[in-house]
This record gives structure tokens, sequence and C-alpha cells, in this order.
């Protein structure tokens, strides 16, 4: 049963991931200028060069092979060169994700801290003050664009009480060993240098970032729970429950909860893509060093291998994660496998 | 990753003192500056890019001499002394024995700097046997653009510490150009040590100098960090670090002055300095300075090649305006190429104005009522000269629609800017540039002349066989009212022909936190930041 579901999952993964080379692939005709400098990221190379390029590129022959060769150069890891930089687009894209996903990956677990708690307090008092309570401000956090919520907190943490840094991910006195380029492990493998301050420094740039990113998440996953919460109470074993005696917080931990969160799990896999492309927006105003940035960077400069690459590897990844969401997903709720057609 | 995660959280709650601490938790010893683009390269040589040469002149490199900026009178640097031949055509340097070069994670020094170091430095611009001439396209648009490869015609060692240059003419702004901030000395041995390695690509991007701070890492958008480097020959360098913060939005810099991330900002704008001024903790210096903000037509491009058209765009546009909503009234509307406060200056009587019905009447004389269209290339950066193109290209813009000429405004990334602007891709750019000694030479030939329209420097693609003789005259003379007259000549040329618009010349200003000292700023040249500490 459960491999059949698998199965499907990964054809269905390998669809997707082949519609997204081929649009990728189709981006250097879409791109105007040389196809061989959208490419390679190679400018101005002198006649020598330019014929090794169209040879490794094939681009005399037809647009299969070309296909291939562009694939086959995918899977080596040359994705051609930054037009901007001069480096290879792989080896940015390698040092700026981890400091992306960092972000997330803090964002969502500050989310999830807050959100289903707060979710499952206004389901047990609903339409009680506290429900009413965190509703509004769920409500507000999620109205408010996350722009305009940086420059708030920017504006009034960093330029008025100066409490906070406002760029970066840590000061840039402190010099850390890049290695797995994720910034708080970097600093624990390097046995945190400069008596500790590098890290609370680390921390203390991480805070308004995280605040950002974390708001969208969190109000969605306070109202899904809720939601879901709301449902399960008014189902009948419930009731039965309630009828045996059993108290509120028993009734609402142990029957409740456990079958309200699978709608809420499923969600936080999909909050990913969302919060990828709301990292890039707080990437660029805290001045980040993560993907986004570099992406947007890279639009503004017209850097086509850049663009190519970047949006290859976050389409690559919000991708990815949706399917492992989904399979965990699955894995907890036996249901969901029953589904007869994936869907992404 | 559960265990790890408590790893991370016991050590920090508990402390780490036996975790030896190979670096100094003294925040204190380091200097951030928050700089406005990427470096495009690390060797002065290679560029004339005034935010480049802010962030690696003066901190890497030292000069053979320098010019002193109140008096105007040569100063040793690494050269003790020097002398001059009868004729003028040979410089004599005799220089320091105690200069070491960096020691870096990338190489180490066994000798001190000498003779043949130098020699090795000039050689490269303009020797092609020379291995390094070729690397990086053997583009050195400031040599290129005042002519040195073909005023040199060999550089010497005599003995040890002491170098010749022959020169082909006496020519009289070689010495202030050898006291540029593009002089530099560079390693010979390093430079020997990395064609053994085969990695010579890497010279301009892993630089080796002398200077007060030693090359550490750049991480491109992010940052730039240098150590102290401890051997500087001059005196103690006070700062332990120097990060260069890359900033490239104006507002961000200040936020990053008022909340302390940042030390110093060049090129605050002027809108944001009273914000400043009025912050007790930061102060605001305001200088003079040798430039000149224009607006430069692709004089190869019809219809700019014709003077007619060209007078037509420069009567077009309202300068008062760009005044005060660009510079804010901090700087002094050109009245000629040259800024008043250089020798050589004179206010010229054609200075373009404000004339709408005129520029339509010169339009019409060269046959284009019609209008037509153009781009107008904006640069991307703040500088002095022109601390916000943007608003200064929709001002133009606005002002060319009246005489019925519809211009794009075309943007890029700094480096890619300057570079398809020195491929002449474009119809008009603004632009700019700031003096790197005060000798007015400096003005003309690496702008205007024509080997630097054959260097990509020459944003006019201008070349007129008249202005450039003007210009050799005032360089064969050292009489200086003869140059007086001869550079009063070009500056009227230039206005009579306007192969670009002078429009202003900004005044600096530069944004430092109070408890820094020893910044300060200079009428031309890059900034120096060896003196800089903490009180």
């Amino acid at each position: 049963m459960f491999a059949k579901y698998a199965y499907r999952r990964l054809s269905l993964l390998c669809f997707m991931l082949f519609t997204l080379t081929i649009f990728t692939f189709a981006l250097n005709y879409l791109f105007p200028g040389e196809l061989i400098t959208n490419f390679s990221g190679e400018v101005n190379s002198s006649y020598a060069q330019t014929q090794v390029l169209v040879e490794k590129y094939r681009i005399e022959e037809n647009i299969f092979v070309q296909y291939g060769a562009f694939m086959a150069r995918m899977f080596e890891g040359d994705w051609g060169l930054s037009l901007s930089s001069g480096q290879p687009v792989l080896s940015h894209v390698k040092h700026l994700f981890p400091a992306t996903l960092e972000l997330c990956l803090y964002a969502l677990t500050v989310a999830v801290i807050i959100g289903v708690p707060s979710g499952v307090i206004a389901s047990a008092y609903h339409k009680k003050w506290p429900d009413k309570l965190i509703n509004s401000l769920s409500l507000m956090g999620f109205s408010i664009p996350v722009f305009w919520l940086a420059l708030l907190l920017i504006m009034a943490f960093c330029l008025g009480l100066g409490l906070f840094p406002m760029s970066g991910r840590i000061g840039l006195l402190y010099e850390i060993q890049p290695v797995t380029h994720f910034i708080l492990i970097d600093i624990y493998l390097e046995g945190f240098p400069y008596g500790g301050a590098a890290f609370w420094d680390a921390l203390h740039h991480l805070a308004l970032p995280t605040v950002v990113l974390a708001m969208y998440p969190t109000t969605v996953l306070i109202r899904f729970t809720r939601d879901s919460m709301l449902e399960v109470l008014d189902q009948n074993y419930i009731k039965t429950a309630r009828a045996k005696g059993l108290n509120r917080s028993q009734l609402i931990i142990h029957h409740a909860l456990r079958n309200a969160l699978l709608p809420v799990i499923k969600q936080i896999g999909l909050q990913f893509s969302t919060l990828i492309t709301l990292a890039m927006i707080t990437e660029v105003i805290f001045s980040w060093p993560g993907i986004g940035r570099w992406l947007i960077e890279s639009i503004y400069q017209r850097d086509f291998p850049a663009i190519q690459g970047g949006l290859l590897a976050v389409s690559f990844f919000v991708i990815i994660a949706n399917m492992l969401s989904d399979f965990i997903h699955s894995i907890l709720d036996p249901l969901a496998r029953n589904q007869a057609h994936g869907k992404v | 990753m559960r265990k790890l995660f408590f790893g991370v959280l016991c050590t920090a709650l508990f402390g780490c003192t036996d975790q030896a601490p190979n670096k100094v938790n003294d925040k204190s010893q380091g200097l951030v500056y928050c700089a406005e683009a990427n470096p495009v390269s690390f060797n002065p040589q290679v560029t004339t890019t005034g935010s480049t040469i802010d962030i690696i002149a003066n901190q890497l490199y030292d000069t053979l001499i320098s010019i002193d900026p109140e008096s105007g009178e040569f100063l040793p640097e690494l050269a003790t002394s020097w002398q001059v031949s009868e004729d003028g055509k040979s410089f004599t340097f005799t220089l320091r024995d105690d200069v070491q070069f960096h020691d870096t994670l990338y190489f180490t020094p066994t000798r001190k700097m000498n003779a043949e170091d130098v020699v090795f430095s000039f050689n490269r611009l303009f020797d092609v046997y020379n291995p390094y001439h070729f690397v990086g396209d053997a583009n050195y648009p400031y040599f290129q653009s005042i002519g040195l490869d073909q005023l040199i015609r060999q550089v010497k060692k005599v003995d040890e510490h002491t170098v010749r240059f022959d020169l082909f003419n006496a020519e009289s702004s070689f010495l202030s150009n050898i006291a540029t901030d593009f002089a530099v000395i560079l390693s010979k041995e390093y430079a020997d040590q990395l064609i053994e390695l085969e990695l010579k690509q890497d010279f301009d991007q892993k630089p080796v100098g002398t200077g007060p701070y030693k090359y550490r890492e750049f991480l491109r958008d992010n940052l730039i960090r240098y150590y102290r480097h401890e051997h500087y020959w001059k005196h103690p360098v006070y700062m332990e670090q120097l990060v260069y913060d890359i900033t490239t939005n104006g507002t961000s810099r200040i936020a990053k002055m008022l909340t302390k991330e940042c030390d110093i900002t060049a090129h605050p704008s002027a809108t944001q300095l009273t914000v400043l001024e009025q912050r007790k903790d930061i102060e605001v210096e305001k200088a003079a300075n040798l430039n000149i903000g224009y607006w430069a037509f692709n004089t190869e491009k019809p219809p700019f090649d014709n003077p007619l058209v060209r007078k037509a765009l420069a009567h077009s546009i309202d300068f008062e305006k760009i005044m005060q909503a660009v510079f804010y009234n901090n700087g002094i509307l050109a009245r000629s190429m040259l800024p008043p406060s250089s020798w050589a200056f004179e206010a010229q009587q054609k200075m373009p104005t404000y004339d709408p019905e005129k520029a339509k009447e010169y339009l019409k004389q060269a046959g284009l009522e019609g209008g037509f269209s153009m781009t107008l290339w904006a640069m991307p950066v703040s500088r002095i000269y022109n601390p916000n193109a943007r608003k200064m290209a929709e001002l133009i813009q606005r002002d060319l629609r009246d005489i019925g000429v519809n211009a794009r405004i075309v943007e890029y990334e700094w480096n890619t800017f300057i570079e398809r602007v020195g491929r002449h891709e474009h119809d008009s750019v603004l632009l700019g540039w700031a003096a790197d000694t005060p000798d007015p030479d400096n003005f003309f030939s690496p702008l205007l002349s024509c080997t630097a329209t054959f260097s990509g420097k020459n944003p006019s693609n201008w070349c007129n066989p008249e202005f450039d003789l003007l210009l050799t005259q005032a360089l064969d003379t050292n009489d200086m009212e003869e140059r007086k007259f001869y550079y009063q000549q070009a500056q009227k040329m230039v206005i009579e022909q306007l192969p670009l618009v002078p429009i202003a010349h900004g005044l600096r200003f530069q944004a430092t936190s109070s408890d820094i000292k020893g910044v300060s700023l200079r009428p031309f040249g890059g900034i120096s930041l060896a003196e800089a500490r903490r009180d």
C-alpha cells in the first residue's frame, strides 16, 4: 500500500523536476543576449574559447542534444559562471543557500512553537476573550505586509531604541570560518571564538529577521490549528470522552490534539514555499547574505546564468520540501495514502 | 541534531573558557567602514573607480612619493629622496631600506622591498615583456589615459635601493602622476611565486603590498576584511582589523551609522546630512574637493557628433534645479571644466545656461526640430560629483521633453555600467571625475584625450587632435604661466565643443563616529585609514 503511494509520489516528483529543467533550459533562449553567454557566463571570449564552448554546449546540434548536454552539465555541477562576479554559479548557491535555509528553519521553528499552542488555546477558549485576543492578533499579523513589518521593527528596535543590529548575520569584526555555512553551527564548530561573544552576536542578528519571517507562518498555523481543533472538538468521540468524565486538559491534549495536528503538519510543509518567497524580501531588507538577496541582485544586474541557477536551486528545494512534508504526512495519516492521485 | 543543539546550548550558557580564545574579544580594536560598492580589483593600477580606490589604494599599498594636500609639495614615502636631471628627462629615486611586504596566508616575504619591486611594478604598466603585462587584458586605464606608456623609456635599477626613470621627453606632470594612488609598489617576489604556481590571475585578486593593512578575505556583496600590517614601516597601526561593509544602498549606510554598525561612511547623501548632524556621537566633515560631475555625449554616434545638437541639449537643462534637488546646495555650479580651486581655473563666458528657446533654435539649425529619442545612462552609485544620478537623470529627462527629445534612462550595476560605458554603448551618460592630483592635467588627459578614448576612459568618445596638442604643449613646459595659458585654452575648447557638459563640483562629506580619530578628508585621491584609532 505504502509502496504504491510512494511510487506515485516519486514519479510525480520526477515529472515536476523534468518540467523544471525544461523551463530552466528554455530560459537561455528567452533571455536577451548571446545564447553562449547565457549558458556559460563567459563574456568577451576569444574565437578559440568560443569554439570550445560551442563544442561543449553542443550549440550547433539540435535542441534535444543541447538539452542532453545541459542536463549532463547540471549533474556534473557545471552551472556556468556568474556574469557579475565571474565565479561559478554553483559555488554561490552552495555558500548562500544555507543562510536562507537557516533563517527559514528558525522562523518555522518559532512559528510552530508559538503558532500551535496559541491555536490550541484559542480553540479551548472558543468565543471567550483569549480566543478573541489571539484571533485579532493573528488577523493583524496575517494582514501586515512583511516588508512593512520589517521596516517598522527596524525603526523601533534598531534606529529608535538601538537594541538590535539591522543587517547581516553577525558583527563584521567577528571572523568565522565558514564550514557548513550555517552560522550558528560554524561558530559551534570553531569552539565559540571571541569568548562566546560571537555566538551571542549571531543570535542578536538573527532575532529581528526571524521574527519578521515567522510572522506569516505563525498566523497561518494559529488559524489552522484553531479551526482544526474546533472541528475535532465537535466530533462524537470527544463528546463520549467528555461524558466519561475526562477533564479539559486531558481531553484536549490526549484526544483532540493528536487528530487535530494532522492537517497542521501538512500545512507546515506547505509553508516552506511561501517562506522562501518571504525570505527573499526579508533578506533584502536585513542585508542577509542569502540566496534570495543574491537572486534579486542578479535580476537587477541581468546576470542570466545566476538567475537561472538561483531559480533552479530554489524551485528544486521547494518541490523537494513539499514532497517530504507530503511523505511525512502520509506516514502519520493513513487516510492520506488512499488518495487516488498524487498532487503537489 | 538534538545532541548538537544541546551542545551548543550548554556551551553557550556555561561559557567556554576552556576553549583557547585565539581571537580577542575586543571589538574596539576593529574599524568598520561602510563602502558603497564592491571593489573592481585589488590592484589600483588596473582601475580608476573611486569607490575601489577608496577601499584598496591607501590601505594596502604605498607609493614612491605623495602630495601634501595643503601645500601641494611632494612628500617622501617609499622613496626618501629624488633628483631630476638637467634636461628633465631622468628621475632618480632613492628608496627606503626598511619596508616589509605583507605576510599573508598565501605569501610569506623573505626579503624587504628593493629596487626590483619598483622596476617590476612600473614595467608591468608598459613593458610587453613583463610576464604580468597581459594579465587582466593589459588594461591600465589611468596610465594609458595619461599616456604614461608612451612617456617612460625605461625604468632602471641603479643599485639595490636606487631606481632611475628615463623618459622620452620632459613632462611637467610626471612627478604628480607618480604620486597618485594608482602608482603603487607591488612585490616582485610574490609575482614570481605566482608564476611558479601558475596562478598569475590571482595577482590582482589576492593582493600583497606594503601598506598599513593586509588582505584577509573578500566576500562579494558582503564584506572585505583586512588585518593590521604588524611591520608597517611608517608608524604602528592602531586598528587590529579593518572591515569594509559593502552597502550599496545610501539610506542603509546612514542607518548603519545610527545603529553603530559602521564607524565611518563616505558620501552620505545630502538629504540625510541633517539627521547625522543632529547626533552628538557622529561627526560630519565637509571639504572642498577637486571633482567634476558632467553629462557626456557619445560624440561618435549621430546625432551627437553634431556640436549643435550637443549645445541644444546643454541649453535645455535647468542647472539651478539640479543644484537644489540633487546637490541640496552642497555643491558648486560648474563654470568650467575645472573646479574654482584649481590654479588653472578660468570662468567660461560661454557656459551653457537654461534656455529652452535657444535649445530649440539649435536643434532647428541641426535639422532636428522634430526631436529624437536617446538613452541617458545614470550611474547607479552615489559619488561626490553626483550624489544621485538617477534623480538628475529624471530632471534632465523632464527638461528634454520640453524641446521634443525623448530620453530613456538606463541603469546597470556599477561594474557592468563602467564596462559598458567603456565600450561606448551609451548615447549620453551622467558621470564624473574626482582628481587624483592637484595638477590640472588630471582633469583633461584621463578624460578627454585621444589616448583616453582608446582605453575606454573617455565617456565622450571624443578625440580632437587640436585639443590633444594643447594638452601636450601644457605638459611640455615647466613655466606655470605658460601652462596656465594652455589649460585656459583647453577649458575654452571644452565649452565650445561640449563633448560633455560640466554640471557641478560636489563637496565631499564623510560621517565618522566621534570616537574615531585620525581620519581626515583630502581634496583629492582616495581615503586613508592608516592612522585611524579609537579614543
